[in-house]
């Protein structure tokens, strides 16, 4: 039982452990989702975060120990944000026809994410740090953590919401546009990349393959753009 | 694969650099994706040689999500003074800029006749 105890404790600390836990749950998740049909409540990405946050729960083990291991998965984000510049190599001569389309999607979705999460959040008592951290909360999240550095927001916390963010966008976009009878794959990808970063795309793939690549144009594009216009924002509003 | 990767951290790279250096607000992984992007423009056939590895890349895009999720644990104080008003803005918010931007996009597309074909 102490040598369970002993074991137990040094591979708490280790790296290796956390690594291999947050693959697992994936793996997990990614299969459970898959079982129950890609319903957009089976989120990969929510499953996954909740089983993790349980076995940190139970086995008292601070974030930043957890970090330690899961960094290396965290940081391919990075590396997966430039090769988003694929798809849209790919995608060029539809992106080229429907630039002005875009541009507009674009300009509408990135300012009323952020007005209306700033507008929303303070109508409803949220104050200080927490209200900054909300304004980059579209961008995809090595972005929209920067966004919050440099606007007196709480990374972390920015990354949190970044990631509720998506999980929201990927369970609402398809119901709520079928419901609207929006067919052009176009729109709903594009809307959900400016919207839901990542996760949104990563959801718009398994939907549709243009919805896909135009939704990861949207994510890039937003990107830029809330790295402009967040603090521009929060400038003239704080 | 290795020849794939050392690529996108290169431009990511340049990316930092080129951020940190003339002191943008614009983060160092999407000016990487730009230079990529320009890159692949001048040199189509690197886009066929980087395809596979980065397409297999992307569809796990989700997993690499997961590290900043679970900190969540390390804000349950902030979501327990704000959880409902971060809550519904996140979601109103969400909504709210889903349907502009399809809005605005089919909105322009019918204006300029920009169909898709």
């Amino acid at each position: 039982m102490t040598e369970a105890v002993a074991l137990w404790s040094y591979l708490a600390q280790e790296p290796l452990l956390w690594l291999t836990l947050t693959l697992a749950a994936y793996v997990i998740a990614d299969r459970l989702a898959e079982a129950l049909g890609r319903h957009p409540v089976a989120n990969p990405v929510l499953i996954s975060v909740i089983l993790l946050a349980v076995i940190l729960k139970v086995t008292a083990t601070p974030y930043a120990i957890y970090f330690e291991g899961a960094q290396f998965v965290h940081f391919m984000l990075g590396p997966a944000t430039v090769g988003l510049a694929l798809p849209l190599y790919f995608n060029l001569a539809r992106v080229r026809q429907s630039l002005l389309p875009m541009l507009a999607a674009l300009l509408a979705g990135s300012l009323v994410a952020i007005l209306s999460a700033l507008g929303i959040a303070w109508a409803l008592g949220v104050r200080g740090q927490a209200l900054l951290s909300l304004a980059p909360k579209s961008a995809t999240a090595p972005v929209a953590l920067g966004v919050s550095e440099a606007i007196g927001g709480q990374p972390t916390l920015t990354a949190v919401l970044v990631i509720l963010t998506g999980i929201t966008g990927a369970i609402v976009a398809t119901p709520m546009l079928n419901l609207l009878g929006v067919t052009d794959w176009r729109a709903r990808g594009f809307a959900v990349g400016v919207a839901a970063h990542g996760i949104g795309t990563a959801h718009a793939f398994r939907v549709h393959e243009t919805a896909g690549a135009f939704s990861g144009i949207g994510m890039g594009l937003n990107a830029v753009l809330t790295a402009v216009l967040a603090p521009l924002v929060v400038g003239l509003l704080f | 694969m290795i020849r794939v990767l050392t690529l996108l951290l290169g431009f990511q790279l340049f990316g930092e650099s080129l951020a940190r250096g003339l002191s943008l607000s614009v983060p160092g992984p999407v000016i990487g994706l730009a230079g990529l992007f320009c890159t692949l423009l001048v040199f189509p056939r690197l886009a066929e040689f980087m395809r596979e590895t980065v397409t297999g890349f992307l569809a796990h895009l989700s997993l690499l999500f997961v590290p900043a999720g679970v900190g969540i644990v390390a804000h349950l104080d902030t979501f327990a003074s704000y959880g409902a008003g971060l809550a519904v803005a996140l979601v109103g918010s969400t909504v709210l800029a889903i349907l502009a931007a399809v809005g605005a996009f089919l909105l322009v597309a019918r204006l300029t006749g920009a169909g898709d074909d």
